[in-house]
């Protein structure tokens, strides 16, 4: 168990002389707290493999430092960093049965049979596996596999984390939820540092407190689930979260107040002197975003359908040339193709070069 | 389930069943109708019933001796090549480069002496091993070995031994490589991960990984060095004396050499029954060996004991006339 420290890494398949915008993963520094549960966000090919791979030493950064509870492990290998990583295909090992493939990590370090035969009971247990203890790992089905190969990853008291690289892609999705709540459970009786990467963002939002937004190699906000949603730090965290995600609007800003489409609507926050040259938007959540009947005062929208999720309904509006979603509020009824939108002020956040800019209260 | 019955499937059968009627069974059938009967030139025939092959399976007699003499060898000789080129085809795989041009670079010298044909391989090594202008014969006998493969038996089947090394290892190599290469990286990071050593990846990965390619390397090597004929008999002609006279050899000398036509036909029938039940014997071993016994479950083992009920006919379909 290891506070994990970052600090100026970078890695580049293409050679270390690439430049740094065609980095897989660009410069990036940050720490990992001892027992937090943490979820690699983003889409594919985004570099949260390669971070994770770098975490765990099976590829060497091209550049930067990685520190266990403060000391330099990048040069180390995986075996000597003490990490355990469970893969998005499950590996086992099917000439062992159930039980030599959870004994393998520990009997390849030399621990004593007693401690082996302690830890795999305890492990079996955690995961429901004793039953299978004995039999071959041959003809398993994909979550008992990745069963097993979590397994591996938690027999190892002394880990300084366990990575988790998409591991339950390959499972059912009724099994998917067991698995996550079991990953859960694990974490809060284990006292694990543990990293998850994951595409999902519901993965991600159930699993981890902290949730890490990667886009294009860089990472571009960390923060609770909260925080992800109520504000985001890049319009591209606003877009990814939340469904539908966030609507990011051009708009000319000014002191307080916004203006889209030649309509202003009043911000919470005063935004002084934006740069001149930069592209400014407006994002807000379709949370925040009501249809109302047309009125003057109210932008308004060209209704062209209602999304219904059930619960909650949104609409797909068009203002000019943008795109939105937005509530449809109970006891409202649509009529007619036009609308009104009535926004939330405190929750329009403004952004300039697609990063959040904060504005005086 | 209803099977849909459509006799017509049987003609889309026939051409195979024809070829290989003619280029199988039919010389076959040859063989065994001379198997039983005894020549002596002027295509003239006696019935000998099983009398070739009393006599080819009892060691007293002068065949019989000689064949047993001449598969003793062979499988003696079979049973030396795999223990060398099985362990040496894979200890080369795992020491092959995993990319980049080396790659191409090794696979084309590994390939190479698998294209040389076998009566060129013979020549080669008649040559290289001779004591006068041979290179290996002529340094081996310079530092003070005294090497004739011509005259010293135990020359001769080093001789012939190291050649069907140099010519087949890459056949186990290569296949082998075949193998490894479709392991999945996964892999090899869990076992890092793990801090498996060297030994344990090969043991609990690559091994095993390769088990099917390994199971097809042994029956092609053993197949091929059981039936080994051009190579020995260009290089020493089965010599000195008879000491490298392989079952092959011995049956052209008894079919071509003495023409005795019945003789030959049984000892190839033998021989051939001898490859079948062999090959039968590593496959099953070897595809038994990975697998696991499934414990049978109730309704399983009731069906066996009562398999009448599996085997009632679909109601309601009605049967159809067969066309074949």
């Amino acid at each position: 168990m290891a506070r994990i420290d970052l600090v100026d890494l970078a890695h580049s398949y293409g050679g270390d002389h690439a430049p740094v915008e065609s980095f897989a993963l660009k410069p990036v520094t940050m720490t990992w707290r001892q027992g937090g549960a943490y979820a690699l966000l983003g889409p594919s090919g985004c570099g949260k493999t390669t971070l994770l791979n770098l975490i765990s030493g099976i590829i060497t950064p091209s550049r930067g430092k990685i520190l266990f509870d403060g000391s330099d492990v990048t040069p180390l290998s995986t075996q000597k960093r003490n990490i355990a990583q469970v893969f998005q295909f499950p590996v086992i090992y099917d000439t062992m049965t159930v039980g030599q493939n959870l004994a393998f990590p520990l009997k390849n370090r030399g621990v004593a049979k007693a401690e082996i035969d302690k830890r795999v009971a305890d492990i079996a247990r955690l995961l429901d596996l004793t039953p299978d203890l004995n039999r071959k790992a041959t003809r398993l089905t994909a979550d008992a596999k990745q069963k097993i190969s979590l397994g591996r990853g938690l027999v190892r008291s002394d880990v300084a984390a366990i990575l988790f690289d998409e591991p339950l892609t390959v499972i059912d999705p009724e099994l998917k939820w067991q698995l996550r709540s079991k990953l859960k459970a694990l974490h809060r009786e284990l006292d694990l540092t543990m990293i998850y990467v994951t595409h999902d963002q519901t993965e991600a939002l159930t699993f981890a407190d902290t949730v890490v937004v990667m886009h294009d190699g860089r990472v571009v906000q960390s923060g609770t689930p909260a925080e992800l949603f109520e504000k985001p730090a890049h319009t591209f965290v606003g877009y990814f979260i939340g469904s539908p995600g966030m609507n990011i609007v051009p708009a000319e800003v000014d002191g307080s107040k916004a203006r889209i489409d030649g309509h202003v609507i009043n911000l919470h926050r005063n935004y002084g002197a934006l740069p001149k040259a930069a592209k400014i938007e407006i994002g807000v959540r379709p949370e925040f975003v009501d249809i109302a009947a047309p009125a003057s005062g109210l932008l308004s929208a060209r209704i062209e359908r209602i999304d219904d999720l059930g619960r909650v309904q949104f609409a797909r509006v068009r203002v000019g040339d943008a795109k939105l979603a937005a509530r449809v509020p109970p006891g409202v009824s649509v009529s007619g193709n036009t609308a009104g939108l009535i926004f939330d002020p405190a929750h329009v956040h403004v952004y300039a070069d697609s990063i959040l800019v904060e504005g005086k209260a | 389930m209803d099977k849909t019955v459509n006799q017509k499937a049987w003609l889309l059968v026939l051409p195979v069943f024809l070829v290989v009627a003619f280029s199988a069974i039919l010389p076959l059938m040859t063989v065994v109708n001379y198997s039983l009967q005894d020549t002596f030139g002027n295509n003239q025939f006696f019935w000998n019933g099983v009398g070739w092959f009393k006599e080819l399976l009892d060691p007293t007699t002068d065949l019989g001796s000689r064949f047993f003499a001449s598969l003793w060898r062979n499988l003696f000789f079979s049973f030396v090549i795999l223990a060398i080129e099985v362990p040496l085809g894979i200890v080369i795989a795992l020491s092959m480069p995993r990319e980049g041009w080396r790659v191409a670079a090794c696979l084309v010298i590994l390939a190479l002496p698998l294209l040389i044909p076998w009566n060129v391989v013979g020549t080669i090594w008649q040559i290289f091993g001779r004591p006068d202008i041979g290179l290996l014969g002529y340094v081996l006998n310079s530092i003070g070995i005294n090497y004739n493969y011509v005259s010293n038996e135990f020359d001769a089947w080093a001789t012939v031994i190291v050649m069907d090394v140099w010519h087949w290892t890459s056949l186990v190599a290569l296949l082998c490589y075949a193998g490894l290469k479709s392991i999945p990286d996964a892999y090899y990071q869990a076992a890092q991960i793990d801090g498996a050593s060297r030994w344990a990846v090969f043991k609990a990965i690559q091994l095993p990984k390769m088990h099917r390619v390994l199971l097809i390397a042994v029956l092609l090597r053993f197949m091929d060095s059981f039936m080994i004929y051009t190579e020995p008999f260009v290089l020493t002609g089965g010599g000195p004396g008879n000491s490298t006279t392989f079952i092959s050899i011995e049956l052209v000398k008894i079919a071509l050499g003495q023409f005795d036509l019945g003789k030959a036909a049984a000892l190839s029938l033998v021989y051939n029954l001898i490859i079948l039940i062999v090959c039968w014997v590593f496959y099953t071993v070897m595809t038994n060996a990975g697998a696991e016994r499934k414990p049978r479950t109730q309704s399983q083992a009731a069906a066996e004991r009562n398999p009448a009920v599996e085997l009632k006919p679909a109601l309601g379909l009605p049967r159809k006339e067969g066309v074949a």
